[in-house]
């Protein structure tokens, strides 16, 4: 099963730069807000002398 | 706010490829779905193969995954992430010509899957079929739009990335591995090659692609489009942001252990399938918390779904999306596996996911596109409504009768009779649910009757309007942290300038070249055969079972004997790990239309697989088995004979030294000897043709064991 060292290497190798991905965003404060992204989102924000 | 003290900037969103991304999902759709129509009445009514090879189930059925997955929810992942992640990221798509390289790119692809699976061209490995040459260029494809995708995020206006952009990170390095993996490949020519993995081995790396294909390709870039348009349609912000960032982190932590769930009692070490249960269980919690936020999206909203087809087609997909992530754990327990696994409850609980969650997100964000890129009201509603009714009865009338036709056959399949001798032939488990095939092609009818007033629908909706090719946006730069100096202006400079960054890239680097150093050579020591009379395939047994592989046997036998009393009384002695090491491919299959194949060796003569390949009825009357005639007639090609035992030499399949010299004369010595043993029952036939080597192979699968009981009774 020597196989599973290949795939533990893989999978470990992605979930840490996962995890590292996550406390760098976190720590950036990606995640401080929790209200404003999805409401802005609804909005477009289409330049005036446009549409 | 630091951001009002940034200039406006203006930018344009690009249409045209959304639009170009939407259209090929809907061609693909209907064309994936159609054939899958084919393969299900196939199932019911076997003349509908034709007795023609490229239209017989065992070719079809892999085009019909490859394309309603890769093709179908492919580029409907695309759509949605050119014409929603600009949007969200405040950004024109990085680079359109290379957005156009990604879209021919992928439709080339799509297209080259197709005629080389139909024509035989495949590696065996489910969902992965595909061979060499189209592996790597799946790899350069998804490596441009993974340029496009990070430099449109590194180029964003805002400076929070929504989570759907979050879902689709994960899904492009997740999948580059995944493919990376399960792809390494030795070719012995232009369009075929073998597995670096061998048997246990190739099954273990297969399922971890194939489970985690389902959630990284099927789930993640789909709970992705999910967080976009759901709110987007109903107007209203996504239930809780905080449960989708922790259920987001928490499914992909979870996902990548799940795979082994996909080989419960088989010859995968004990440990190995309890941890994909273990894991496959917990991921209920993640799996569930982004359905009910997508349900709870619409708290205070059901009166807009009365009215709205799109948010209908998203209530049914969340709902599918939820009874799919509750089967999932459930299956995987062993107890419940033992019931469900090879039999059709898999394909319903795999169209649940397929039709209701992947099919129903898709209709839902084309009907929200259409009218956008055209400027124009949809074309009709109310015909959409029809489309999402019609489309809903055709997934419960598709999904009631497999599960039926599962728990029934499974029962059947286990039936004792009050002697201890087995209650129903194998044919009889399958007549006997036949009835439910029928019902199940007409629930496909239904579905795929949808799919055609869309069509229609956004037909009609596109004459109604004018293609808007360009729109535009407004947004103040992103305030930098730090002021970029000039000269760092270069792509690098973001991995430069970010150590943590750095880091991980180099990580990644220096783990997919180690892994290519680390493969041959350990997996070789580790397929010395831990039971000894396991030996390796004869040229003829090897190139029969090429044959095997290129005819998609393994879309209906397995070949794998769990160690159940149904099944040993069945098949025979259940299948050991040891068996299995010069397998490259493995072929244990997922699903048994047909009965398990690993004990046929030795089980009828010569004469009744000539005759069973012509024609499975005139074997066992009522077999819904397709005929394969023109394996009577083709000559067998052993111009690659000789590069195919040096390939497996490579992967450390111990032929002597300079074997693929003689090997081709070794072929003739066997093929000759079935010849004139088909003759003694007065089948004439030449030795060169195709279904010699068929013979040879399906009388050499499973008997090497056979030898090892007698060496050791004699021994005793």
């Amino acid at each position: 099963m020597s196989v599973m060292i290949i795939l533990m290497i893989a999978s470990i190798l992605v979930a840490g730069g996962f995890l590292i991905a996550f406390l760098v965003s976190a720590r950036q404060g990606q995640f401080d807000d929790e209200y404003g992204p999805p409401v802005r989102m609804l909005f477009d924000d289409k330049p005036k002398e446009i549409s | 706010m630091q951001q009002m003290q940034q200039p406006l900037e203006r930018f344009h969103y690009d249409n045209k490829l959304p639009k170009a991304f939407l259209m090929v999902t809907i061609l693909w759709g209907v064309v994936g779905m159609l054939l899958g129509l084919l393969i299900a009445f196939q199932m019911a009514f076997p003349w509908l193969n034709f007795d023609f090879a490229l239209t017989t189930f065992g070719r079809v059925r892999p085009v019909h995954t490859n394309a309603v997955i890769f093709a179908f929810v492919g580029n409907g992942i695309f759509m949605t992430i050119y014409y929603a992640l600009p949007r969200l990221m405040k950004a024109s798509m990085f680079n359109e010509k290379l957005g156009w390289v990604h879209f021919w790119g992928w439709q080339l692809i799509i297209v080259a899957a197709a005629v080389t699976l139909l024509t035989g061209h495949t590696t065996g490995k489910e969902y992965a079929e595909l061979e060499w040459p189209i592996d790597i260029a799946i790899t350069l494809v998804w490596v441009v739009f993974g340029i496009n995708m990070f430099m449109t995020i590194i180029k964003r206006r805002e400076r929070h990335m929504y989570v759907a952009a979050w879902f689709w990170i994960a899904t492009w390095v997740t999948i580059a591995m995944l493919h990376i993996v399960n792809s390494f490949e030795i070719p012995v020519s232009m369009l075929k090659s073998y597995s670096w993995y061998a048997g246990v081995q190739d099954a273990l790396v297969q399922w971890w692609y194939g489970h985690n294909a389902v959630a990284f390709f099927l789930t993640t870039p789909y709970i992705g489009m999910m967080y976009y348009f759901v709110p987007k349609a109903a107007n209203r912000p996504v239930y809780s942001y905080r449960w989708s960032i922790i259920h987001f982190w928490a499914l992909i932590f979870l996902y990548i252990w799940a795979g082994p769930h996909h080989l419960l009692y088989t010859a995968l070490p004990d440990w190995a399938q309890s941890l994909g249960t273990v894991f496959s269980v917990m991921l209920i919690f993640p799996s569930w918390a982004g359905m009910l936020n997508g349900l709870m999206t619409l708290r205070g909203a059901w009166d807009k779904v009365r009215e709205e087809p799109i948010l209908k087609f998203f209530v049914v997909a969340l709902t599918c999306y939820g009874m799919s992530t509750f089967e999932g754990p459930m299956l995987s327990l062993k107890n419940v596996n033992a019931i469900t696994h090879f039999t059709d409850w898999t394909v319903a609980h795999v169209h649940i996911g397929a039709l209701g969650w992947n099919g129903f997100l898709t209709f839902g964000a084309i009907y929200f596109l259409i009218p956008r890129l055209y400027g124009t009201p949809l074309f009709s509603k109310k015909l959409a409504a029809n489309h999402f009714w019609i489309g809903t009865l055709g997934i419960i009338l598709y999904a009631i009768p497999m599960y039926f036709a599962g728990f029934t056959q499974a029962l059947m399949w286990k039936e004792f009779t009050p002697e201890g001798t087995l209650q129903y032939q194998f044919l009889q488990t399958v007549t006997n649910i036949r009835p439910m095939y029928i019902l199940r092609g007409i629930g496909g009818t239904l579905y795929f009757t949808g799919v055609l007033l869309m069509v229609y629908n956004v037909w009609k909706t596109v004459a109604a309007g004018k293609f808007i090719p360009t729109e535009y946006g407004e947004a103040p730069a992103l305030s930098k942290v730090f002021v970029p100096a000039k000269s760092y202006s270069f792509w690098h400079a973001w991995i430069e300038r970010r150590p943590v960054q750095m880091l991980v890239v180099s990580l990644v680097v220096v783990g997919i070249g180690g892994i290519i150093e680390l493969v041959p050579t350990f997996l070789i020591k580790s397929n010395v055969p831990t039971i000894a009379s396991v030996k390796p395939y004869t040229p003829l047994e090897l190139e029969g079972r090429d044959i095997y592989i290129r005819e998609g046997c393994y879309t209906c036998h397995s070949q794998m004997v769990r160690p159940f009393r149904d099944e040993v009384a069945r098949y025979g002695e259940y299948s050991k790990a040891g068996e299995f090491v010069y397998d490259h491919p493995f072929q244990w299959g997922s699903k048994r239309t047909g009965p398990d194949l690993h004990r046929i060796g030795g089980k009828y003569p010569d004469s009744w697989h000539y005759n069973h390949m012509w024609k499975p009825t005139t074997m066992s009357p009522g077999s819904l088995m397709p005929n394969y005639p023109w394996l009577l007639d083709d000559d067998l090609d052993v111009s690659h004979t000789a590069a195919k035992i040096r390939a497996m030499q490579t992967l450390g399949v111990p032929y002597g030294n300079g074997y693929d010299q003689i090997a081709v004369a070794d072929l003739k010595k066997q093929a000759t000897t079935i010849a004139e043993n088909l003759k003694k029952d007065k089948i004439k036939t030449s030795p060169d043709k195709e279904i010699i080597a068929l013979i040879a192979y399906l009388q050499r699968v499973g008997t090497d064991i056979k030898a090892e009981k007698k060496n050791t009774v004699t021994k005793n």
